[in-house]
């Protein structure tokens, strides 16, 4: 597959700035995906991956800087806003709500509403449209294992919780998602999934964001590598230009490269 | 561009080709469970189950121990009636700790409320239904305050409601001037404000409407909590706010719906609080706010936020309740009455951390 980069990005970000006191997390940082690709960011811990995501979608509000959606400006000032417009986010530390059940979680904030009087007037939710949904999807999705989507997120493991988190993001995501370290808690085959679930939201044209530590999952399934560092993109790679070492040195500083 | 050299093939880990392959299931762990295990997976999944068994256990003993005085209907509708005000109490205080928070304020909310509409209605010689919407909104801006300190302010809970409490309760004492207004000034002049302690004979229990609009009050909320989105929201945001938050929940609209609801909710308490004392006194309920937390805690709701039903809060009302009157019943000194419910919270909120333990 072939990606045009002629073409307007899907979400493109520039001059990005965020300060968390004296520390600058994003440091003037540029950022650009395009239709249809699979963007991979990498860079050292604390190199400010998730901050800029967090910036694009709309977690935490940049002090400069703009962001672009299909070439219209947007600020997004909550994480619902950049909800509303099809960005759908996987976060590092997953933001699922433990006490609450598995269709509760991958429905939060768009719970769909029983038909007629009931769901009109008295609001009521159709616990069993969620259910039934939340277990077909998951199994469409070949992610979870769990029978039951009545059973509370912390009686997961913290593999099954981040399937949650992906399975919410990849069922909801219309525009883009973008997914922190989605394969951090799991083993190598539920990892597989994710991987493949990956590509096929791709194939579906969907543009997807990987935050990833794991090298050779990134050169296998990304389009394009947004290498970060210190808080800005020290360059863009991609699997055919740079081998995995060329890119690690990159990323440490021990190599440089022309601002691509 | 570098000067590094290409890299053409897409490397493929081995091992993850396998794993791909290998067809179905994760593999289950099915670890042999001690029932004390069992038992504690059981309590966090019906955090509802420990208090009624407490209560089944009272009623079994006091029956044995007092018998037929004790279980007659009109007994039993007695307390009820006793544990009327703590219920509906309790079900704002519910709905603030599933968020985390706690209310000290809403003993004092009520109060307040029940001597604006009493002043409204006897004093400015209001229609005794205006005066009762005039002292709900009072309860709700109550609530509203509390909320503005709490979300704008980010005061945490215990101390703004600490601090509002003070605050409601002066202005409860200088708004009444610390007179009472007498029961039979109410009745003549607005009765509607003392329905709540109208009764009905039920099988020779003496039910007041004012527990029936306690129940009626459980059952709207249940309803909120289980069966709309608003209710999973406080939930969300009670158990984990910042991920409540990036799942795109607005918290502090929830808390500030919180913590008006609860204000209405002190408000239509002050209405059955006025039903059952008769006269409104800007000294009476003082204590429901602790009360309330008593019922809820004993009710299982966690401390912590997020877990809990509010039925429990029922149940922890009437576990009270039941032992109040057990006890006195019995003959027992009130001071004792007072030693177990005292024992009991120890016990519920050691409960919960004991469930919370190795299940979570
Ligand atoms: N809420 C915060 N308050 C203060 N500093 C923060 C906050 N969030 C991030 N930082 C700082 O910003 C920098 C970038 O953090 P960020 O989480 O974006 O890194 P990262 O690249 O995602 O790292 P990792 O690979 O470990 O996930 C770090 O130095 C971190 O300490
Ligand atoms: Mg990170």
């Amino acid at each position: 597959m072939s990606i045009d980069y002629q073409q307007t990005p899907v979400l493109k970000a520039s001059g990005l700035v965020k300060r968390y006191g004296s520390v600058t997390a994003i440091d003037n940082a540029d950022f650009e995906l395009f239709p249809g690709e699979i963007l991979a960011v990498i860079g050292d811990n604390g190199a400010g991956k998730s901050s800029l995501i967090k910036a694009l979608s709309g977690a935490l509000v940049p002090d400069e800087g703009e962001v672009w959606l299909d070439g219209q400006k947007v600020v997004f000032n909550t994480p619902m806003e950049a909800r509303e417009l099809g960005i759908e986010t996987v976060y590092q530390n997953l933001a699922v709500s433990p006490a609450l059940n598995i269709a509760d979680n991958l429905y939060l904030g768009r719970e769909i509403r029983k038909p007629g009087f009931l769901g009109k007037y008295l609001r009521m939710l159709d616990k069993k449209a969620m259910e039934q949904n939340a277990k077909a999807k998951m199994t469409e999705l070949g992610l979870l294992t769990i029978q039951n989507m009545s059973q509370a997120v912390e009686s997961l493991s913290g593999g099954q919780r981040q399937g949650v988190a992906v399975a919410r993001s990849a069922l909801f995501g219309s525009k883009v998602v973008i997914m922190d370290e989605p394969t951090a808690a799991l083993g190598v085959k539920e990892s597989r999934r994710v991987l493949n679930l990956i590509k096929e939201v791709r194939d579906r044209g969907l543009p997807i964001v990987l935050i990833s530590h794991n090298m050779p999952h990134v050169f296998e399934v990304a389009d394009r590598i947004h290498i970060h560092r210190l808080g800005k993109c020290a360059g863009i790679v991609t699997p055919q230009s740079h081998s995995m070492s060329d890119a690690v040195a990159i990323m440490t500083g021990a190599m440089e490269i022309e601002a691509a | 561009m570098s000067s590094v050299k290409p890299n053409t093939s897409t490397p493929v880990l081995e091992h993850d080709q396998v794993a791909d392959n290998t067809a179905g299931y994760v593999a289950n762990f099915s670890v042999k469970e001690s029932p004390i295990l069992r038992l504690k997976k059981f309590l966090h999944t019906y955090p509802i189950a420990a208090p009624s068994i407490v209560l089944l256990l009272a009623i079994f003993g006091f029956s044995l121990l007092i018998g037929n005085r004790f279980l007659h209907p009109f007994n039993l509708s007695l307390i009820l009636q006793q544990v009327t005000i703590i219920g509906v109490i309790g079900v704002a205080q519910t709905l603030i700790i599933l968020t985390a928070g706690i209310d000290l304020s809403v003993g004092a909310i009520m109060v307040l409320c029940s001597v604006v509409m009493g002043r409204m209605a006897i004093d400015l010689g209001l229609e005794a239904w205006l005066a009762l919407a005039l002292g709900i909104s009072v309860g709700a801006l109550a609530g509203f305050i509390n909320g503005l300190l709490i979300t704008r302010l980010k005061i945490p809970p215990f101390i703004a409601t600490l601090g509002s409490w003070n605050v409601f309760f002066a202005i409860n004492l200088w708004y009444s001037k610390s007179e009472t207004i007498r029961s039979q000034d109410i009745s003549s002049i607005a009765p509607l404000l003392q329905w709540t302690g109208e009764t009905i004979n039920f099988f020779g229990a003496r039910l007041t409407y004012g527990s029936l609009l306690m129940l009626g009050l459980f059952f709207l909320i249940w309803y909120a909590l289980n069966w709309t989105s608003w209710g999973r929201h406080v939930y969300a945001t009670g158990d984990d706010p910042d991920a409540a938050r990036l799942a795109g929940i607005q918290t502090n609209r929830i808390l500030m719906s919180v913590y008006v609801l609860a204000g209405i909710v002190c408000a239509v308490g002050a209405w059955v609080l006025i039903g059952r004392i008769g006269s409104i006194s800007p000294q009476a309920g003082y204590t429901a706010n602790l009360d309330s937390i008593t019922a809820v805690v004993i009710g299982g709701c966690s401390l912590f936020g997020g877990r809990g039903s509010i039925y429990g809060t029922l149940i922890g009302a009437l576990v009270v309740g039941v032992f109040r009157n057990g006890l006195a019943l019995a003959g027992v000194d009130v001071l004792w009455q007072e030693f177990t419910v005292g024992i009991l919270i120890i016990l519920a909120v050691g409960v919960d951390q004991w469930i919370r333990r190795g299940t979570a």
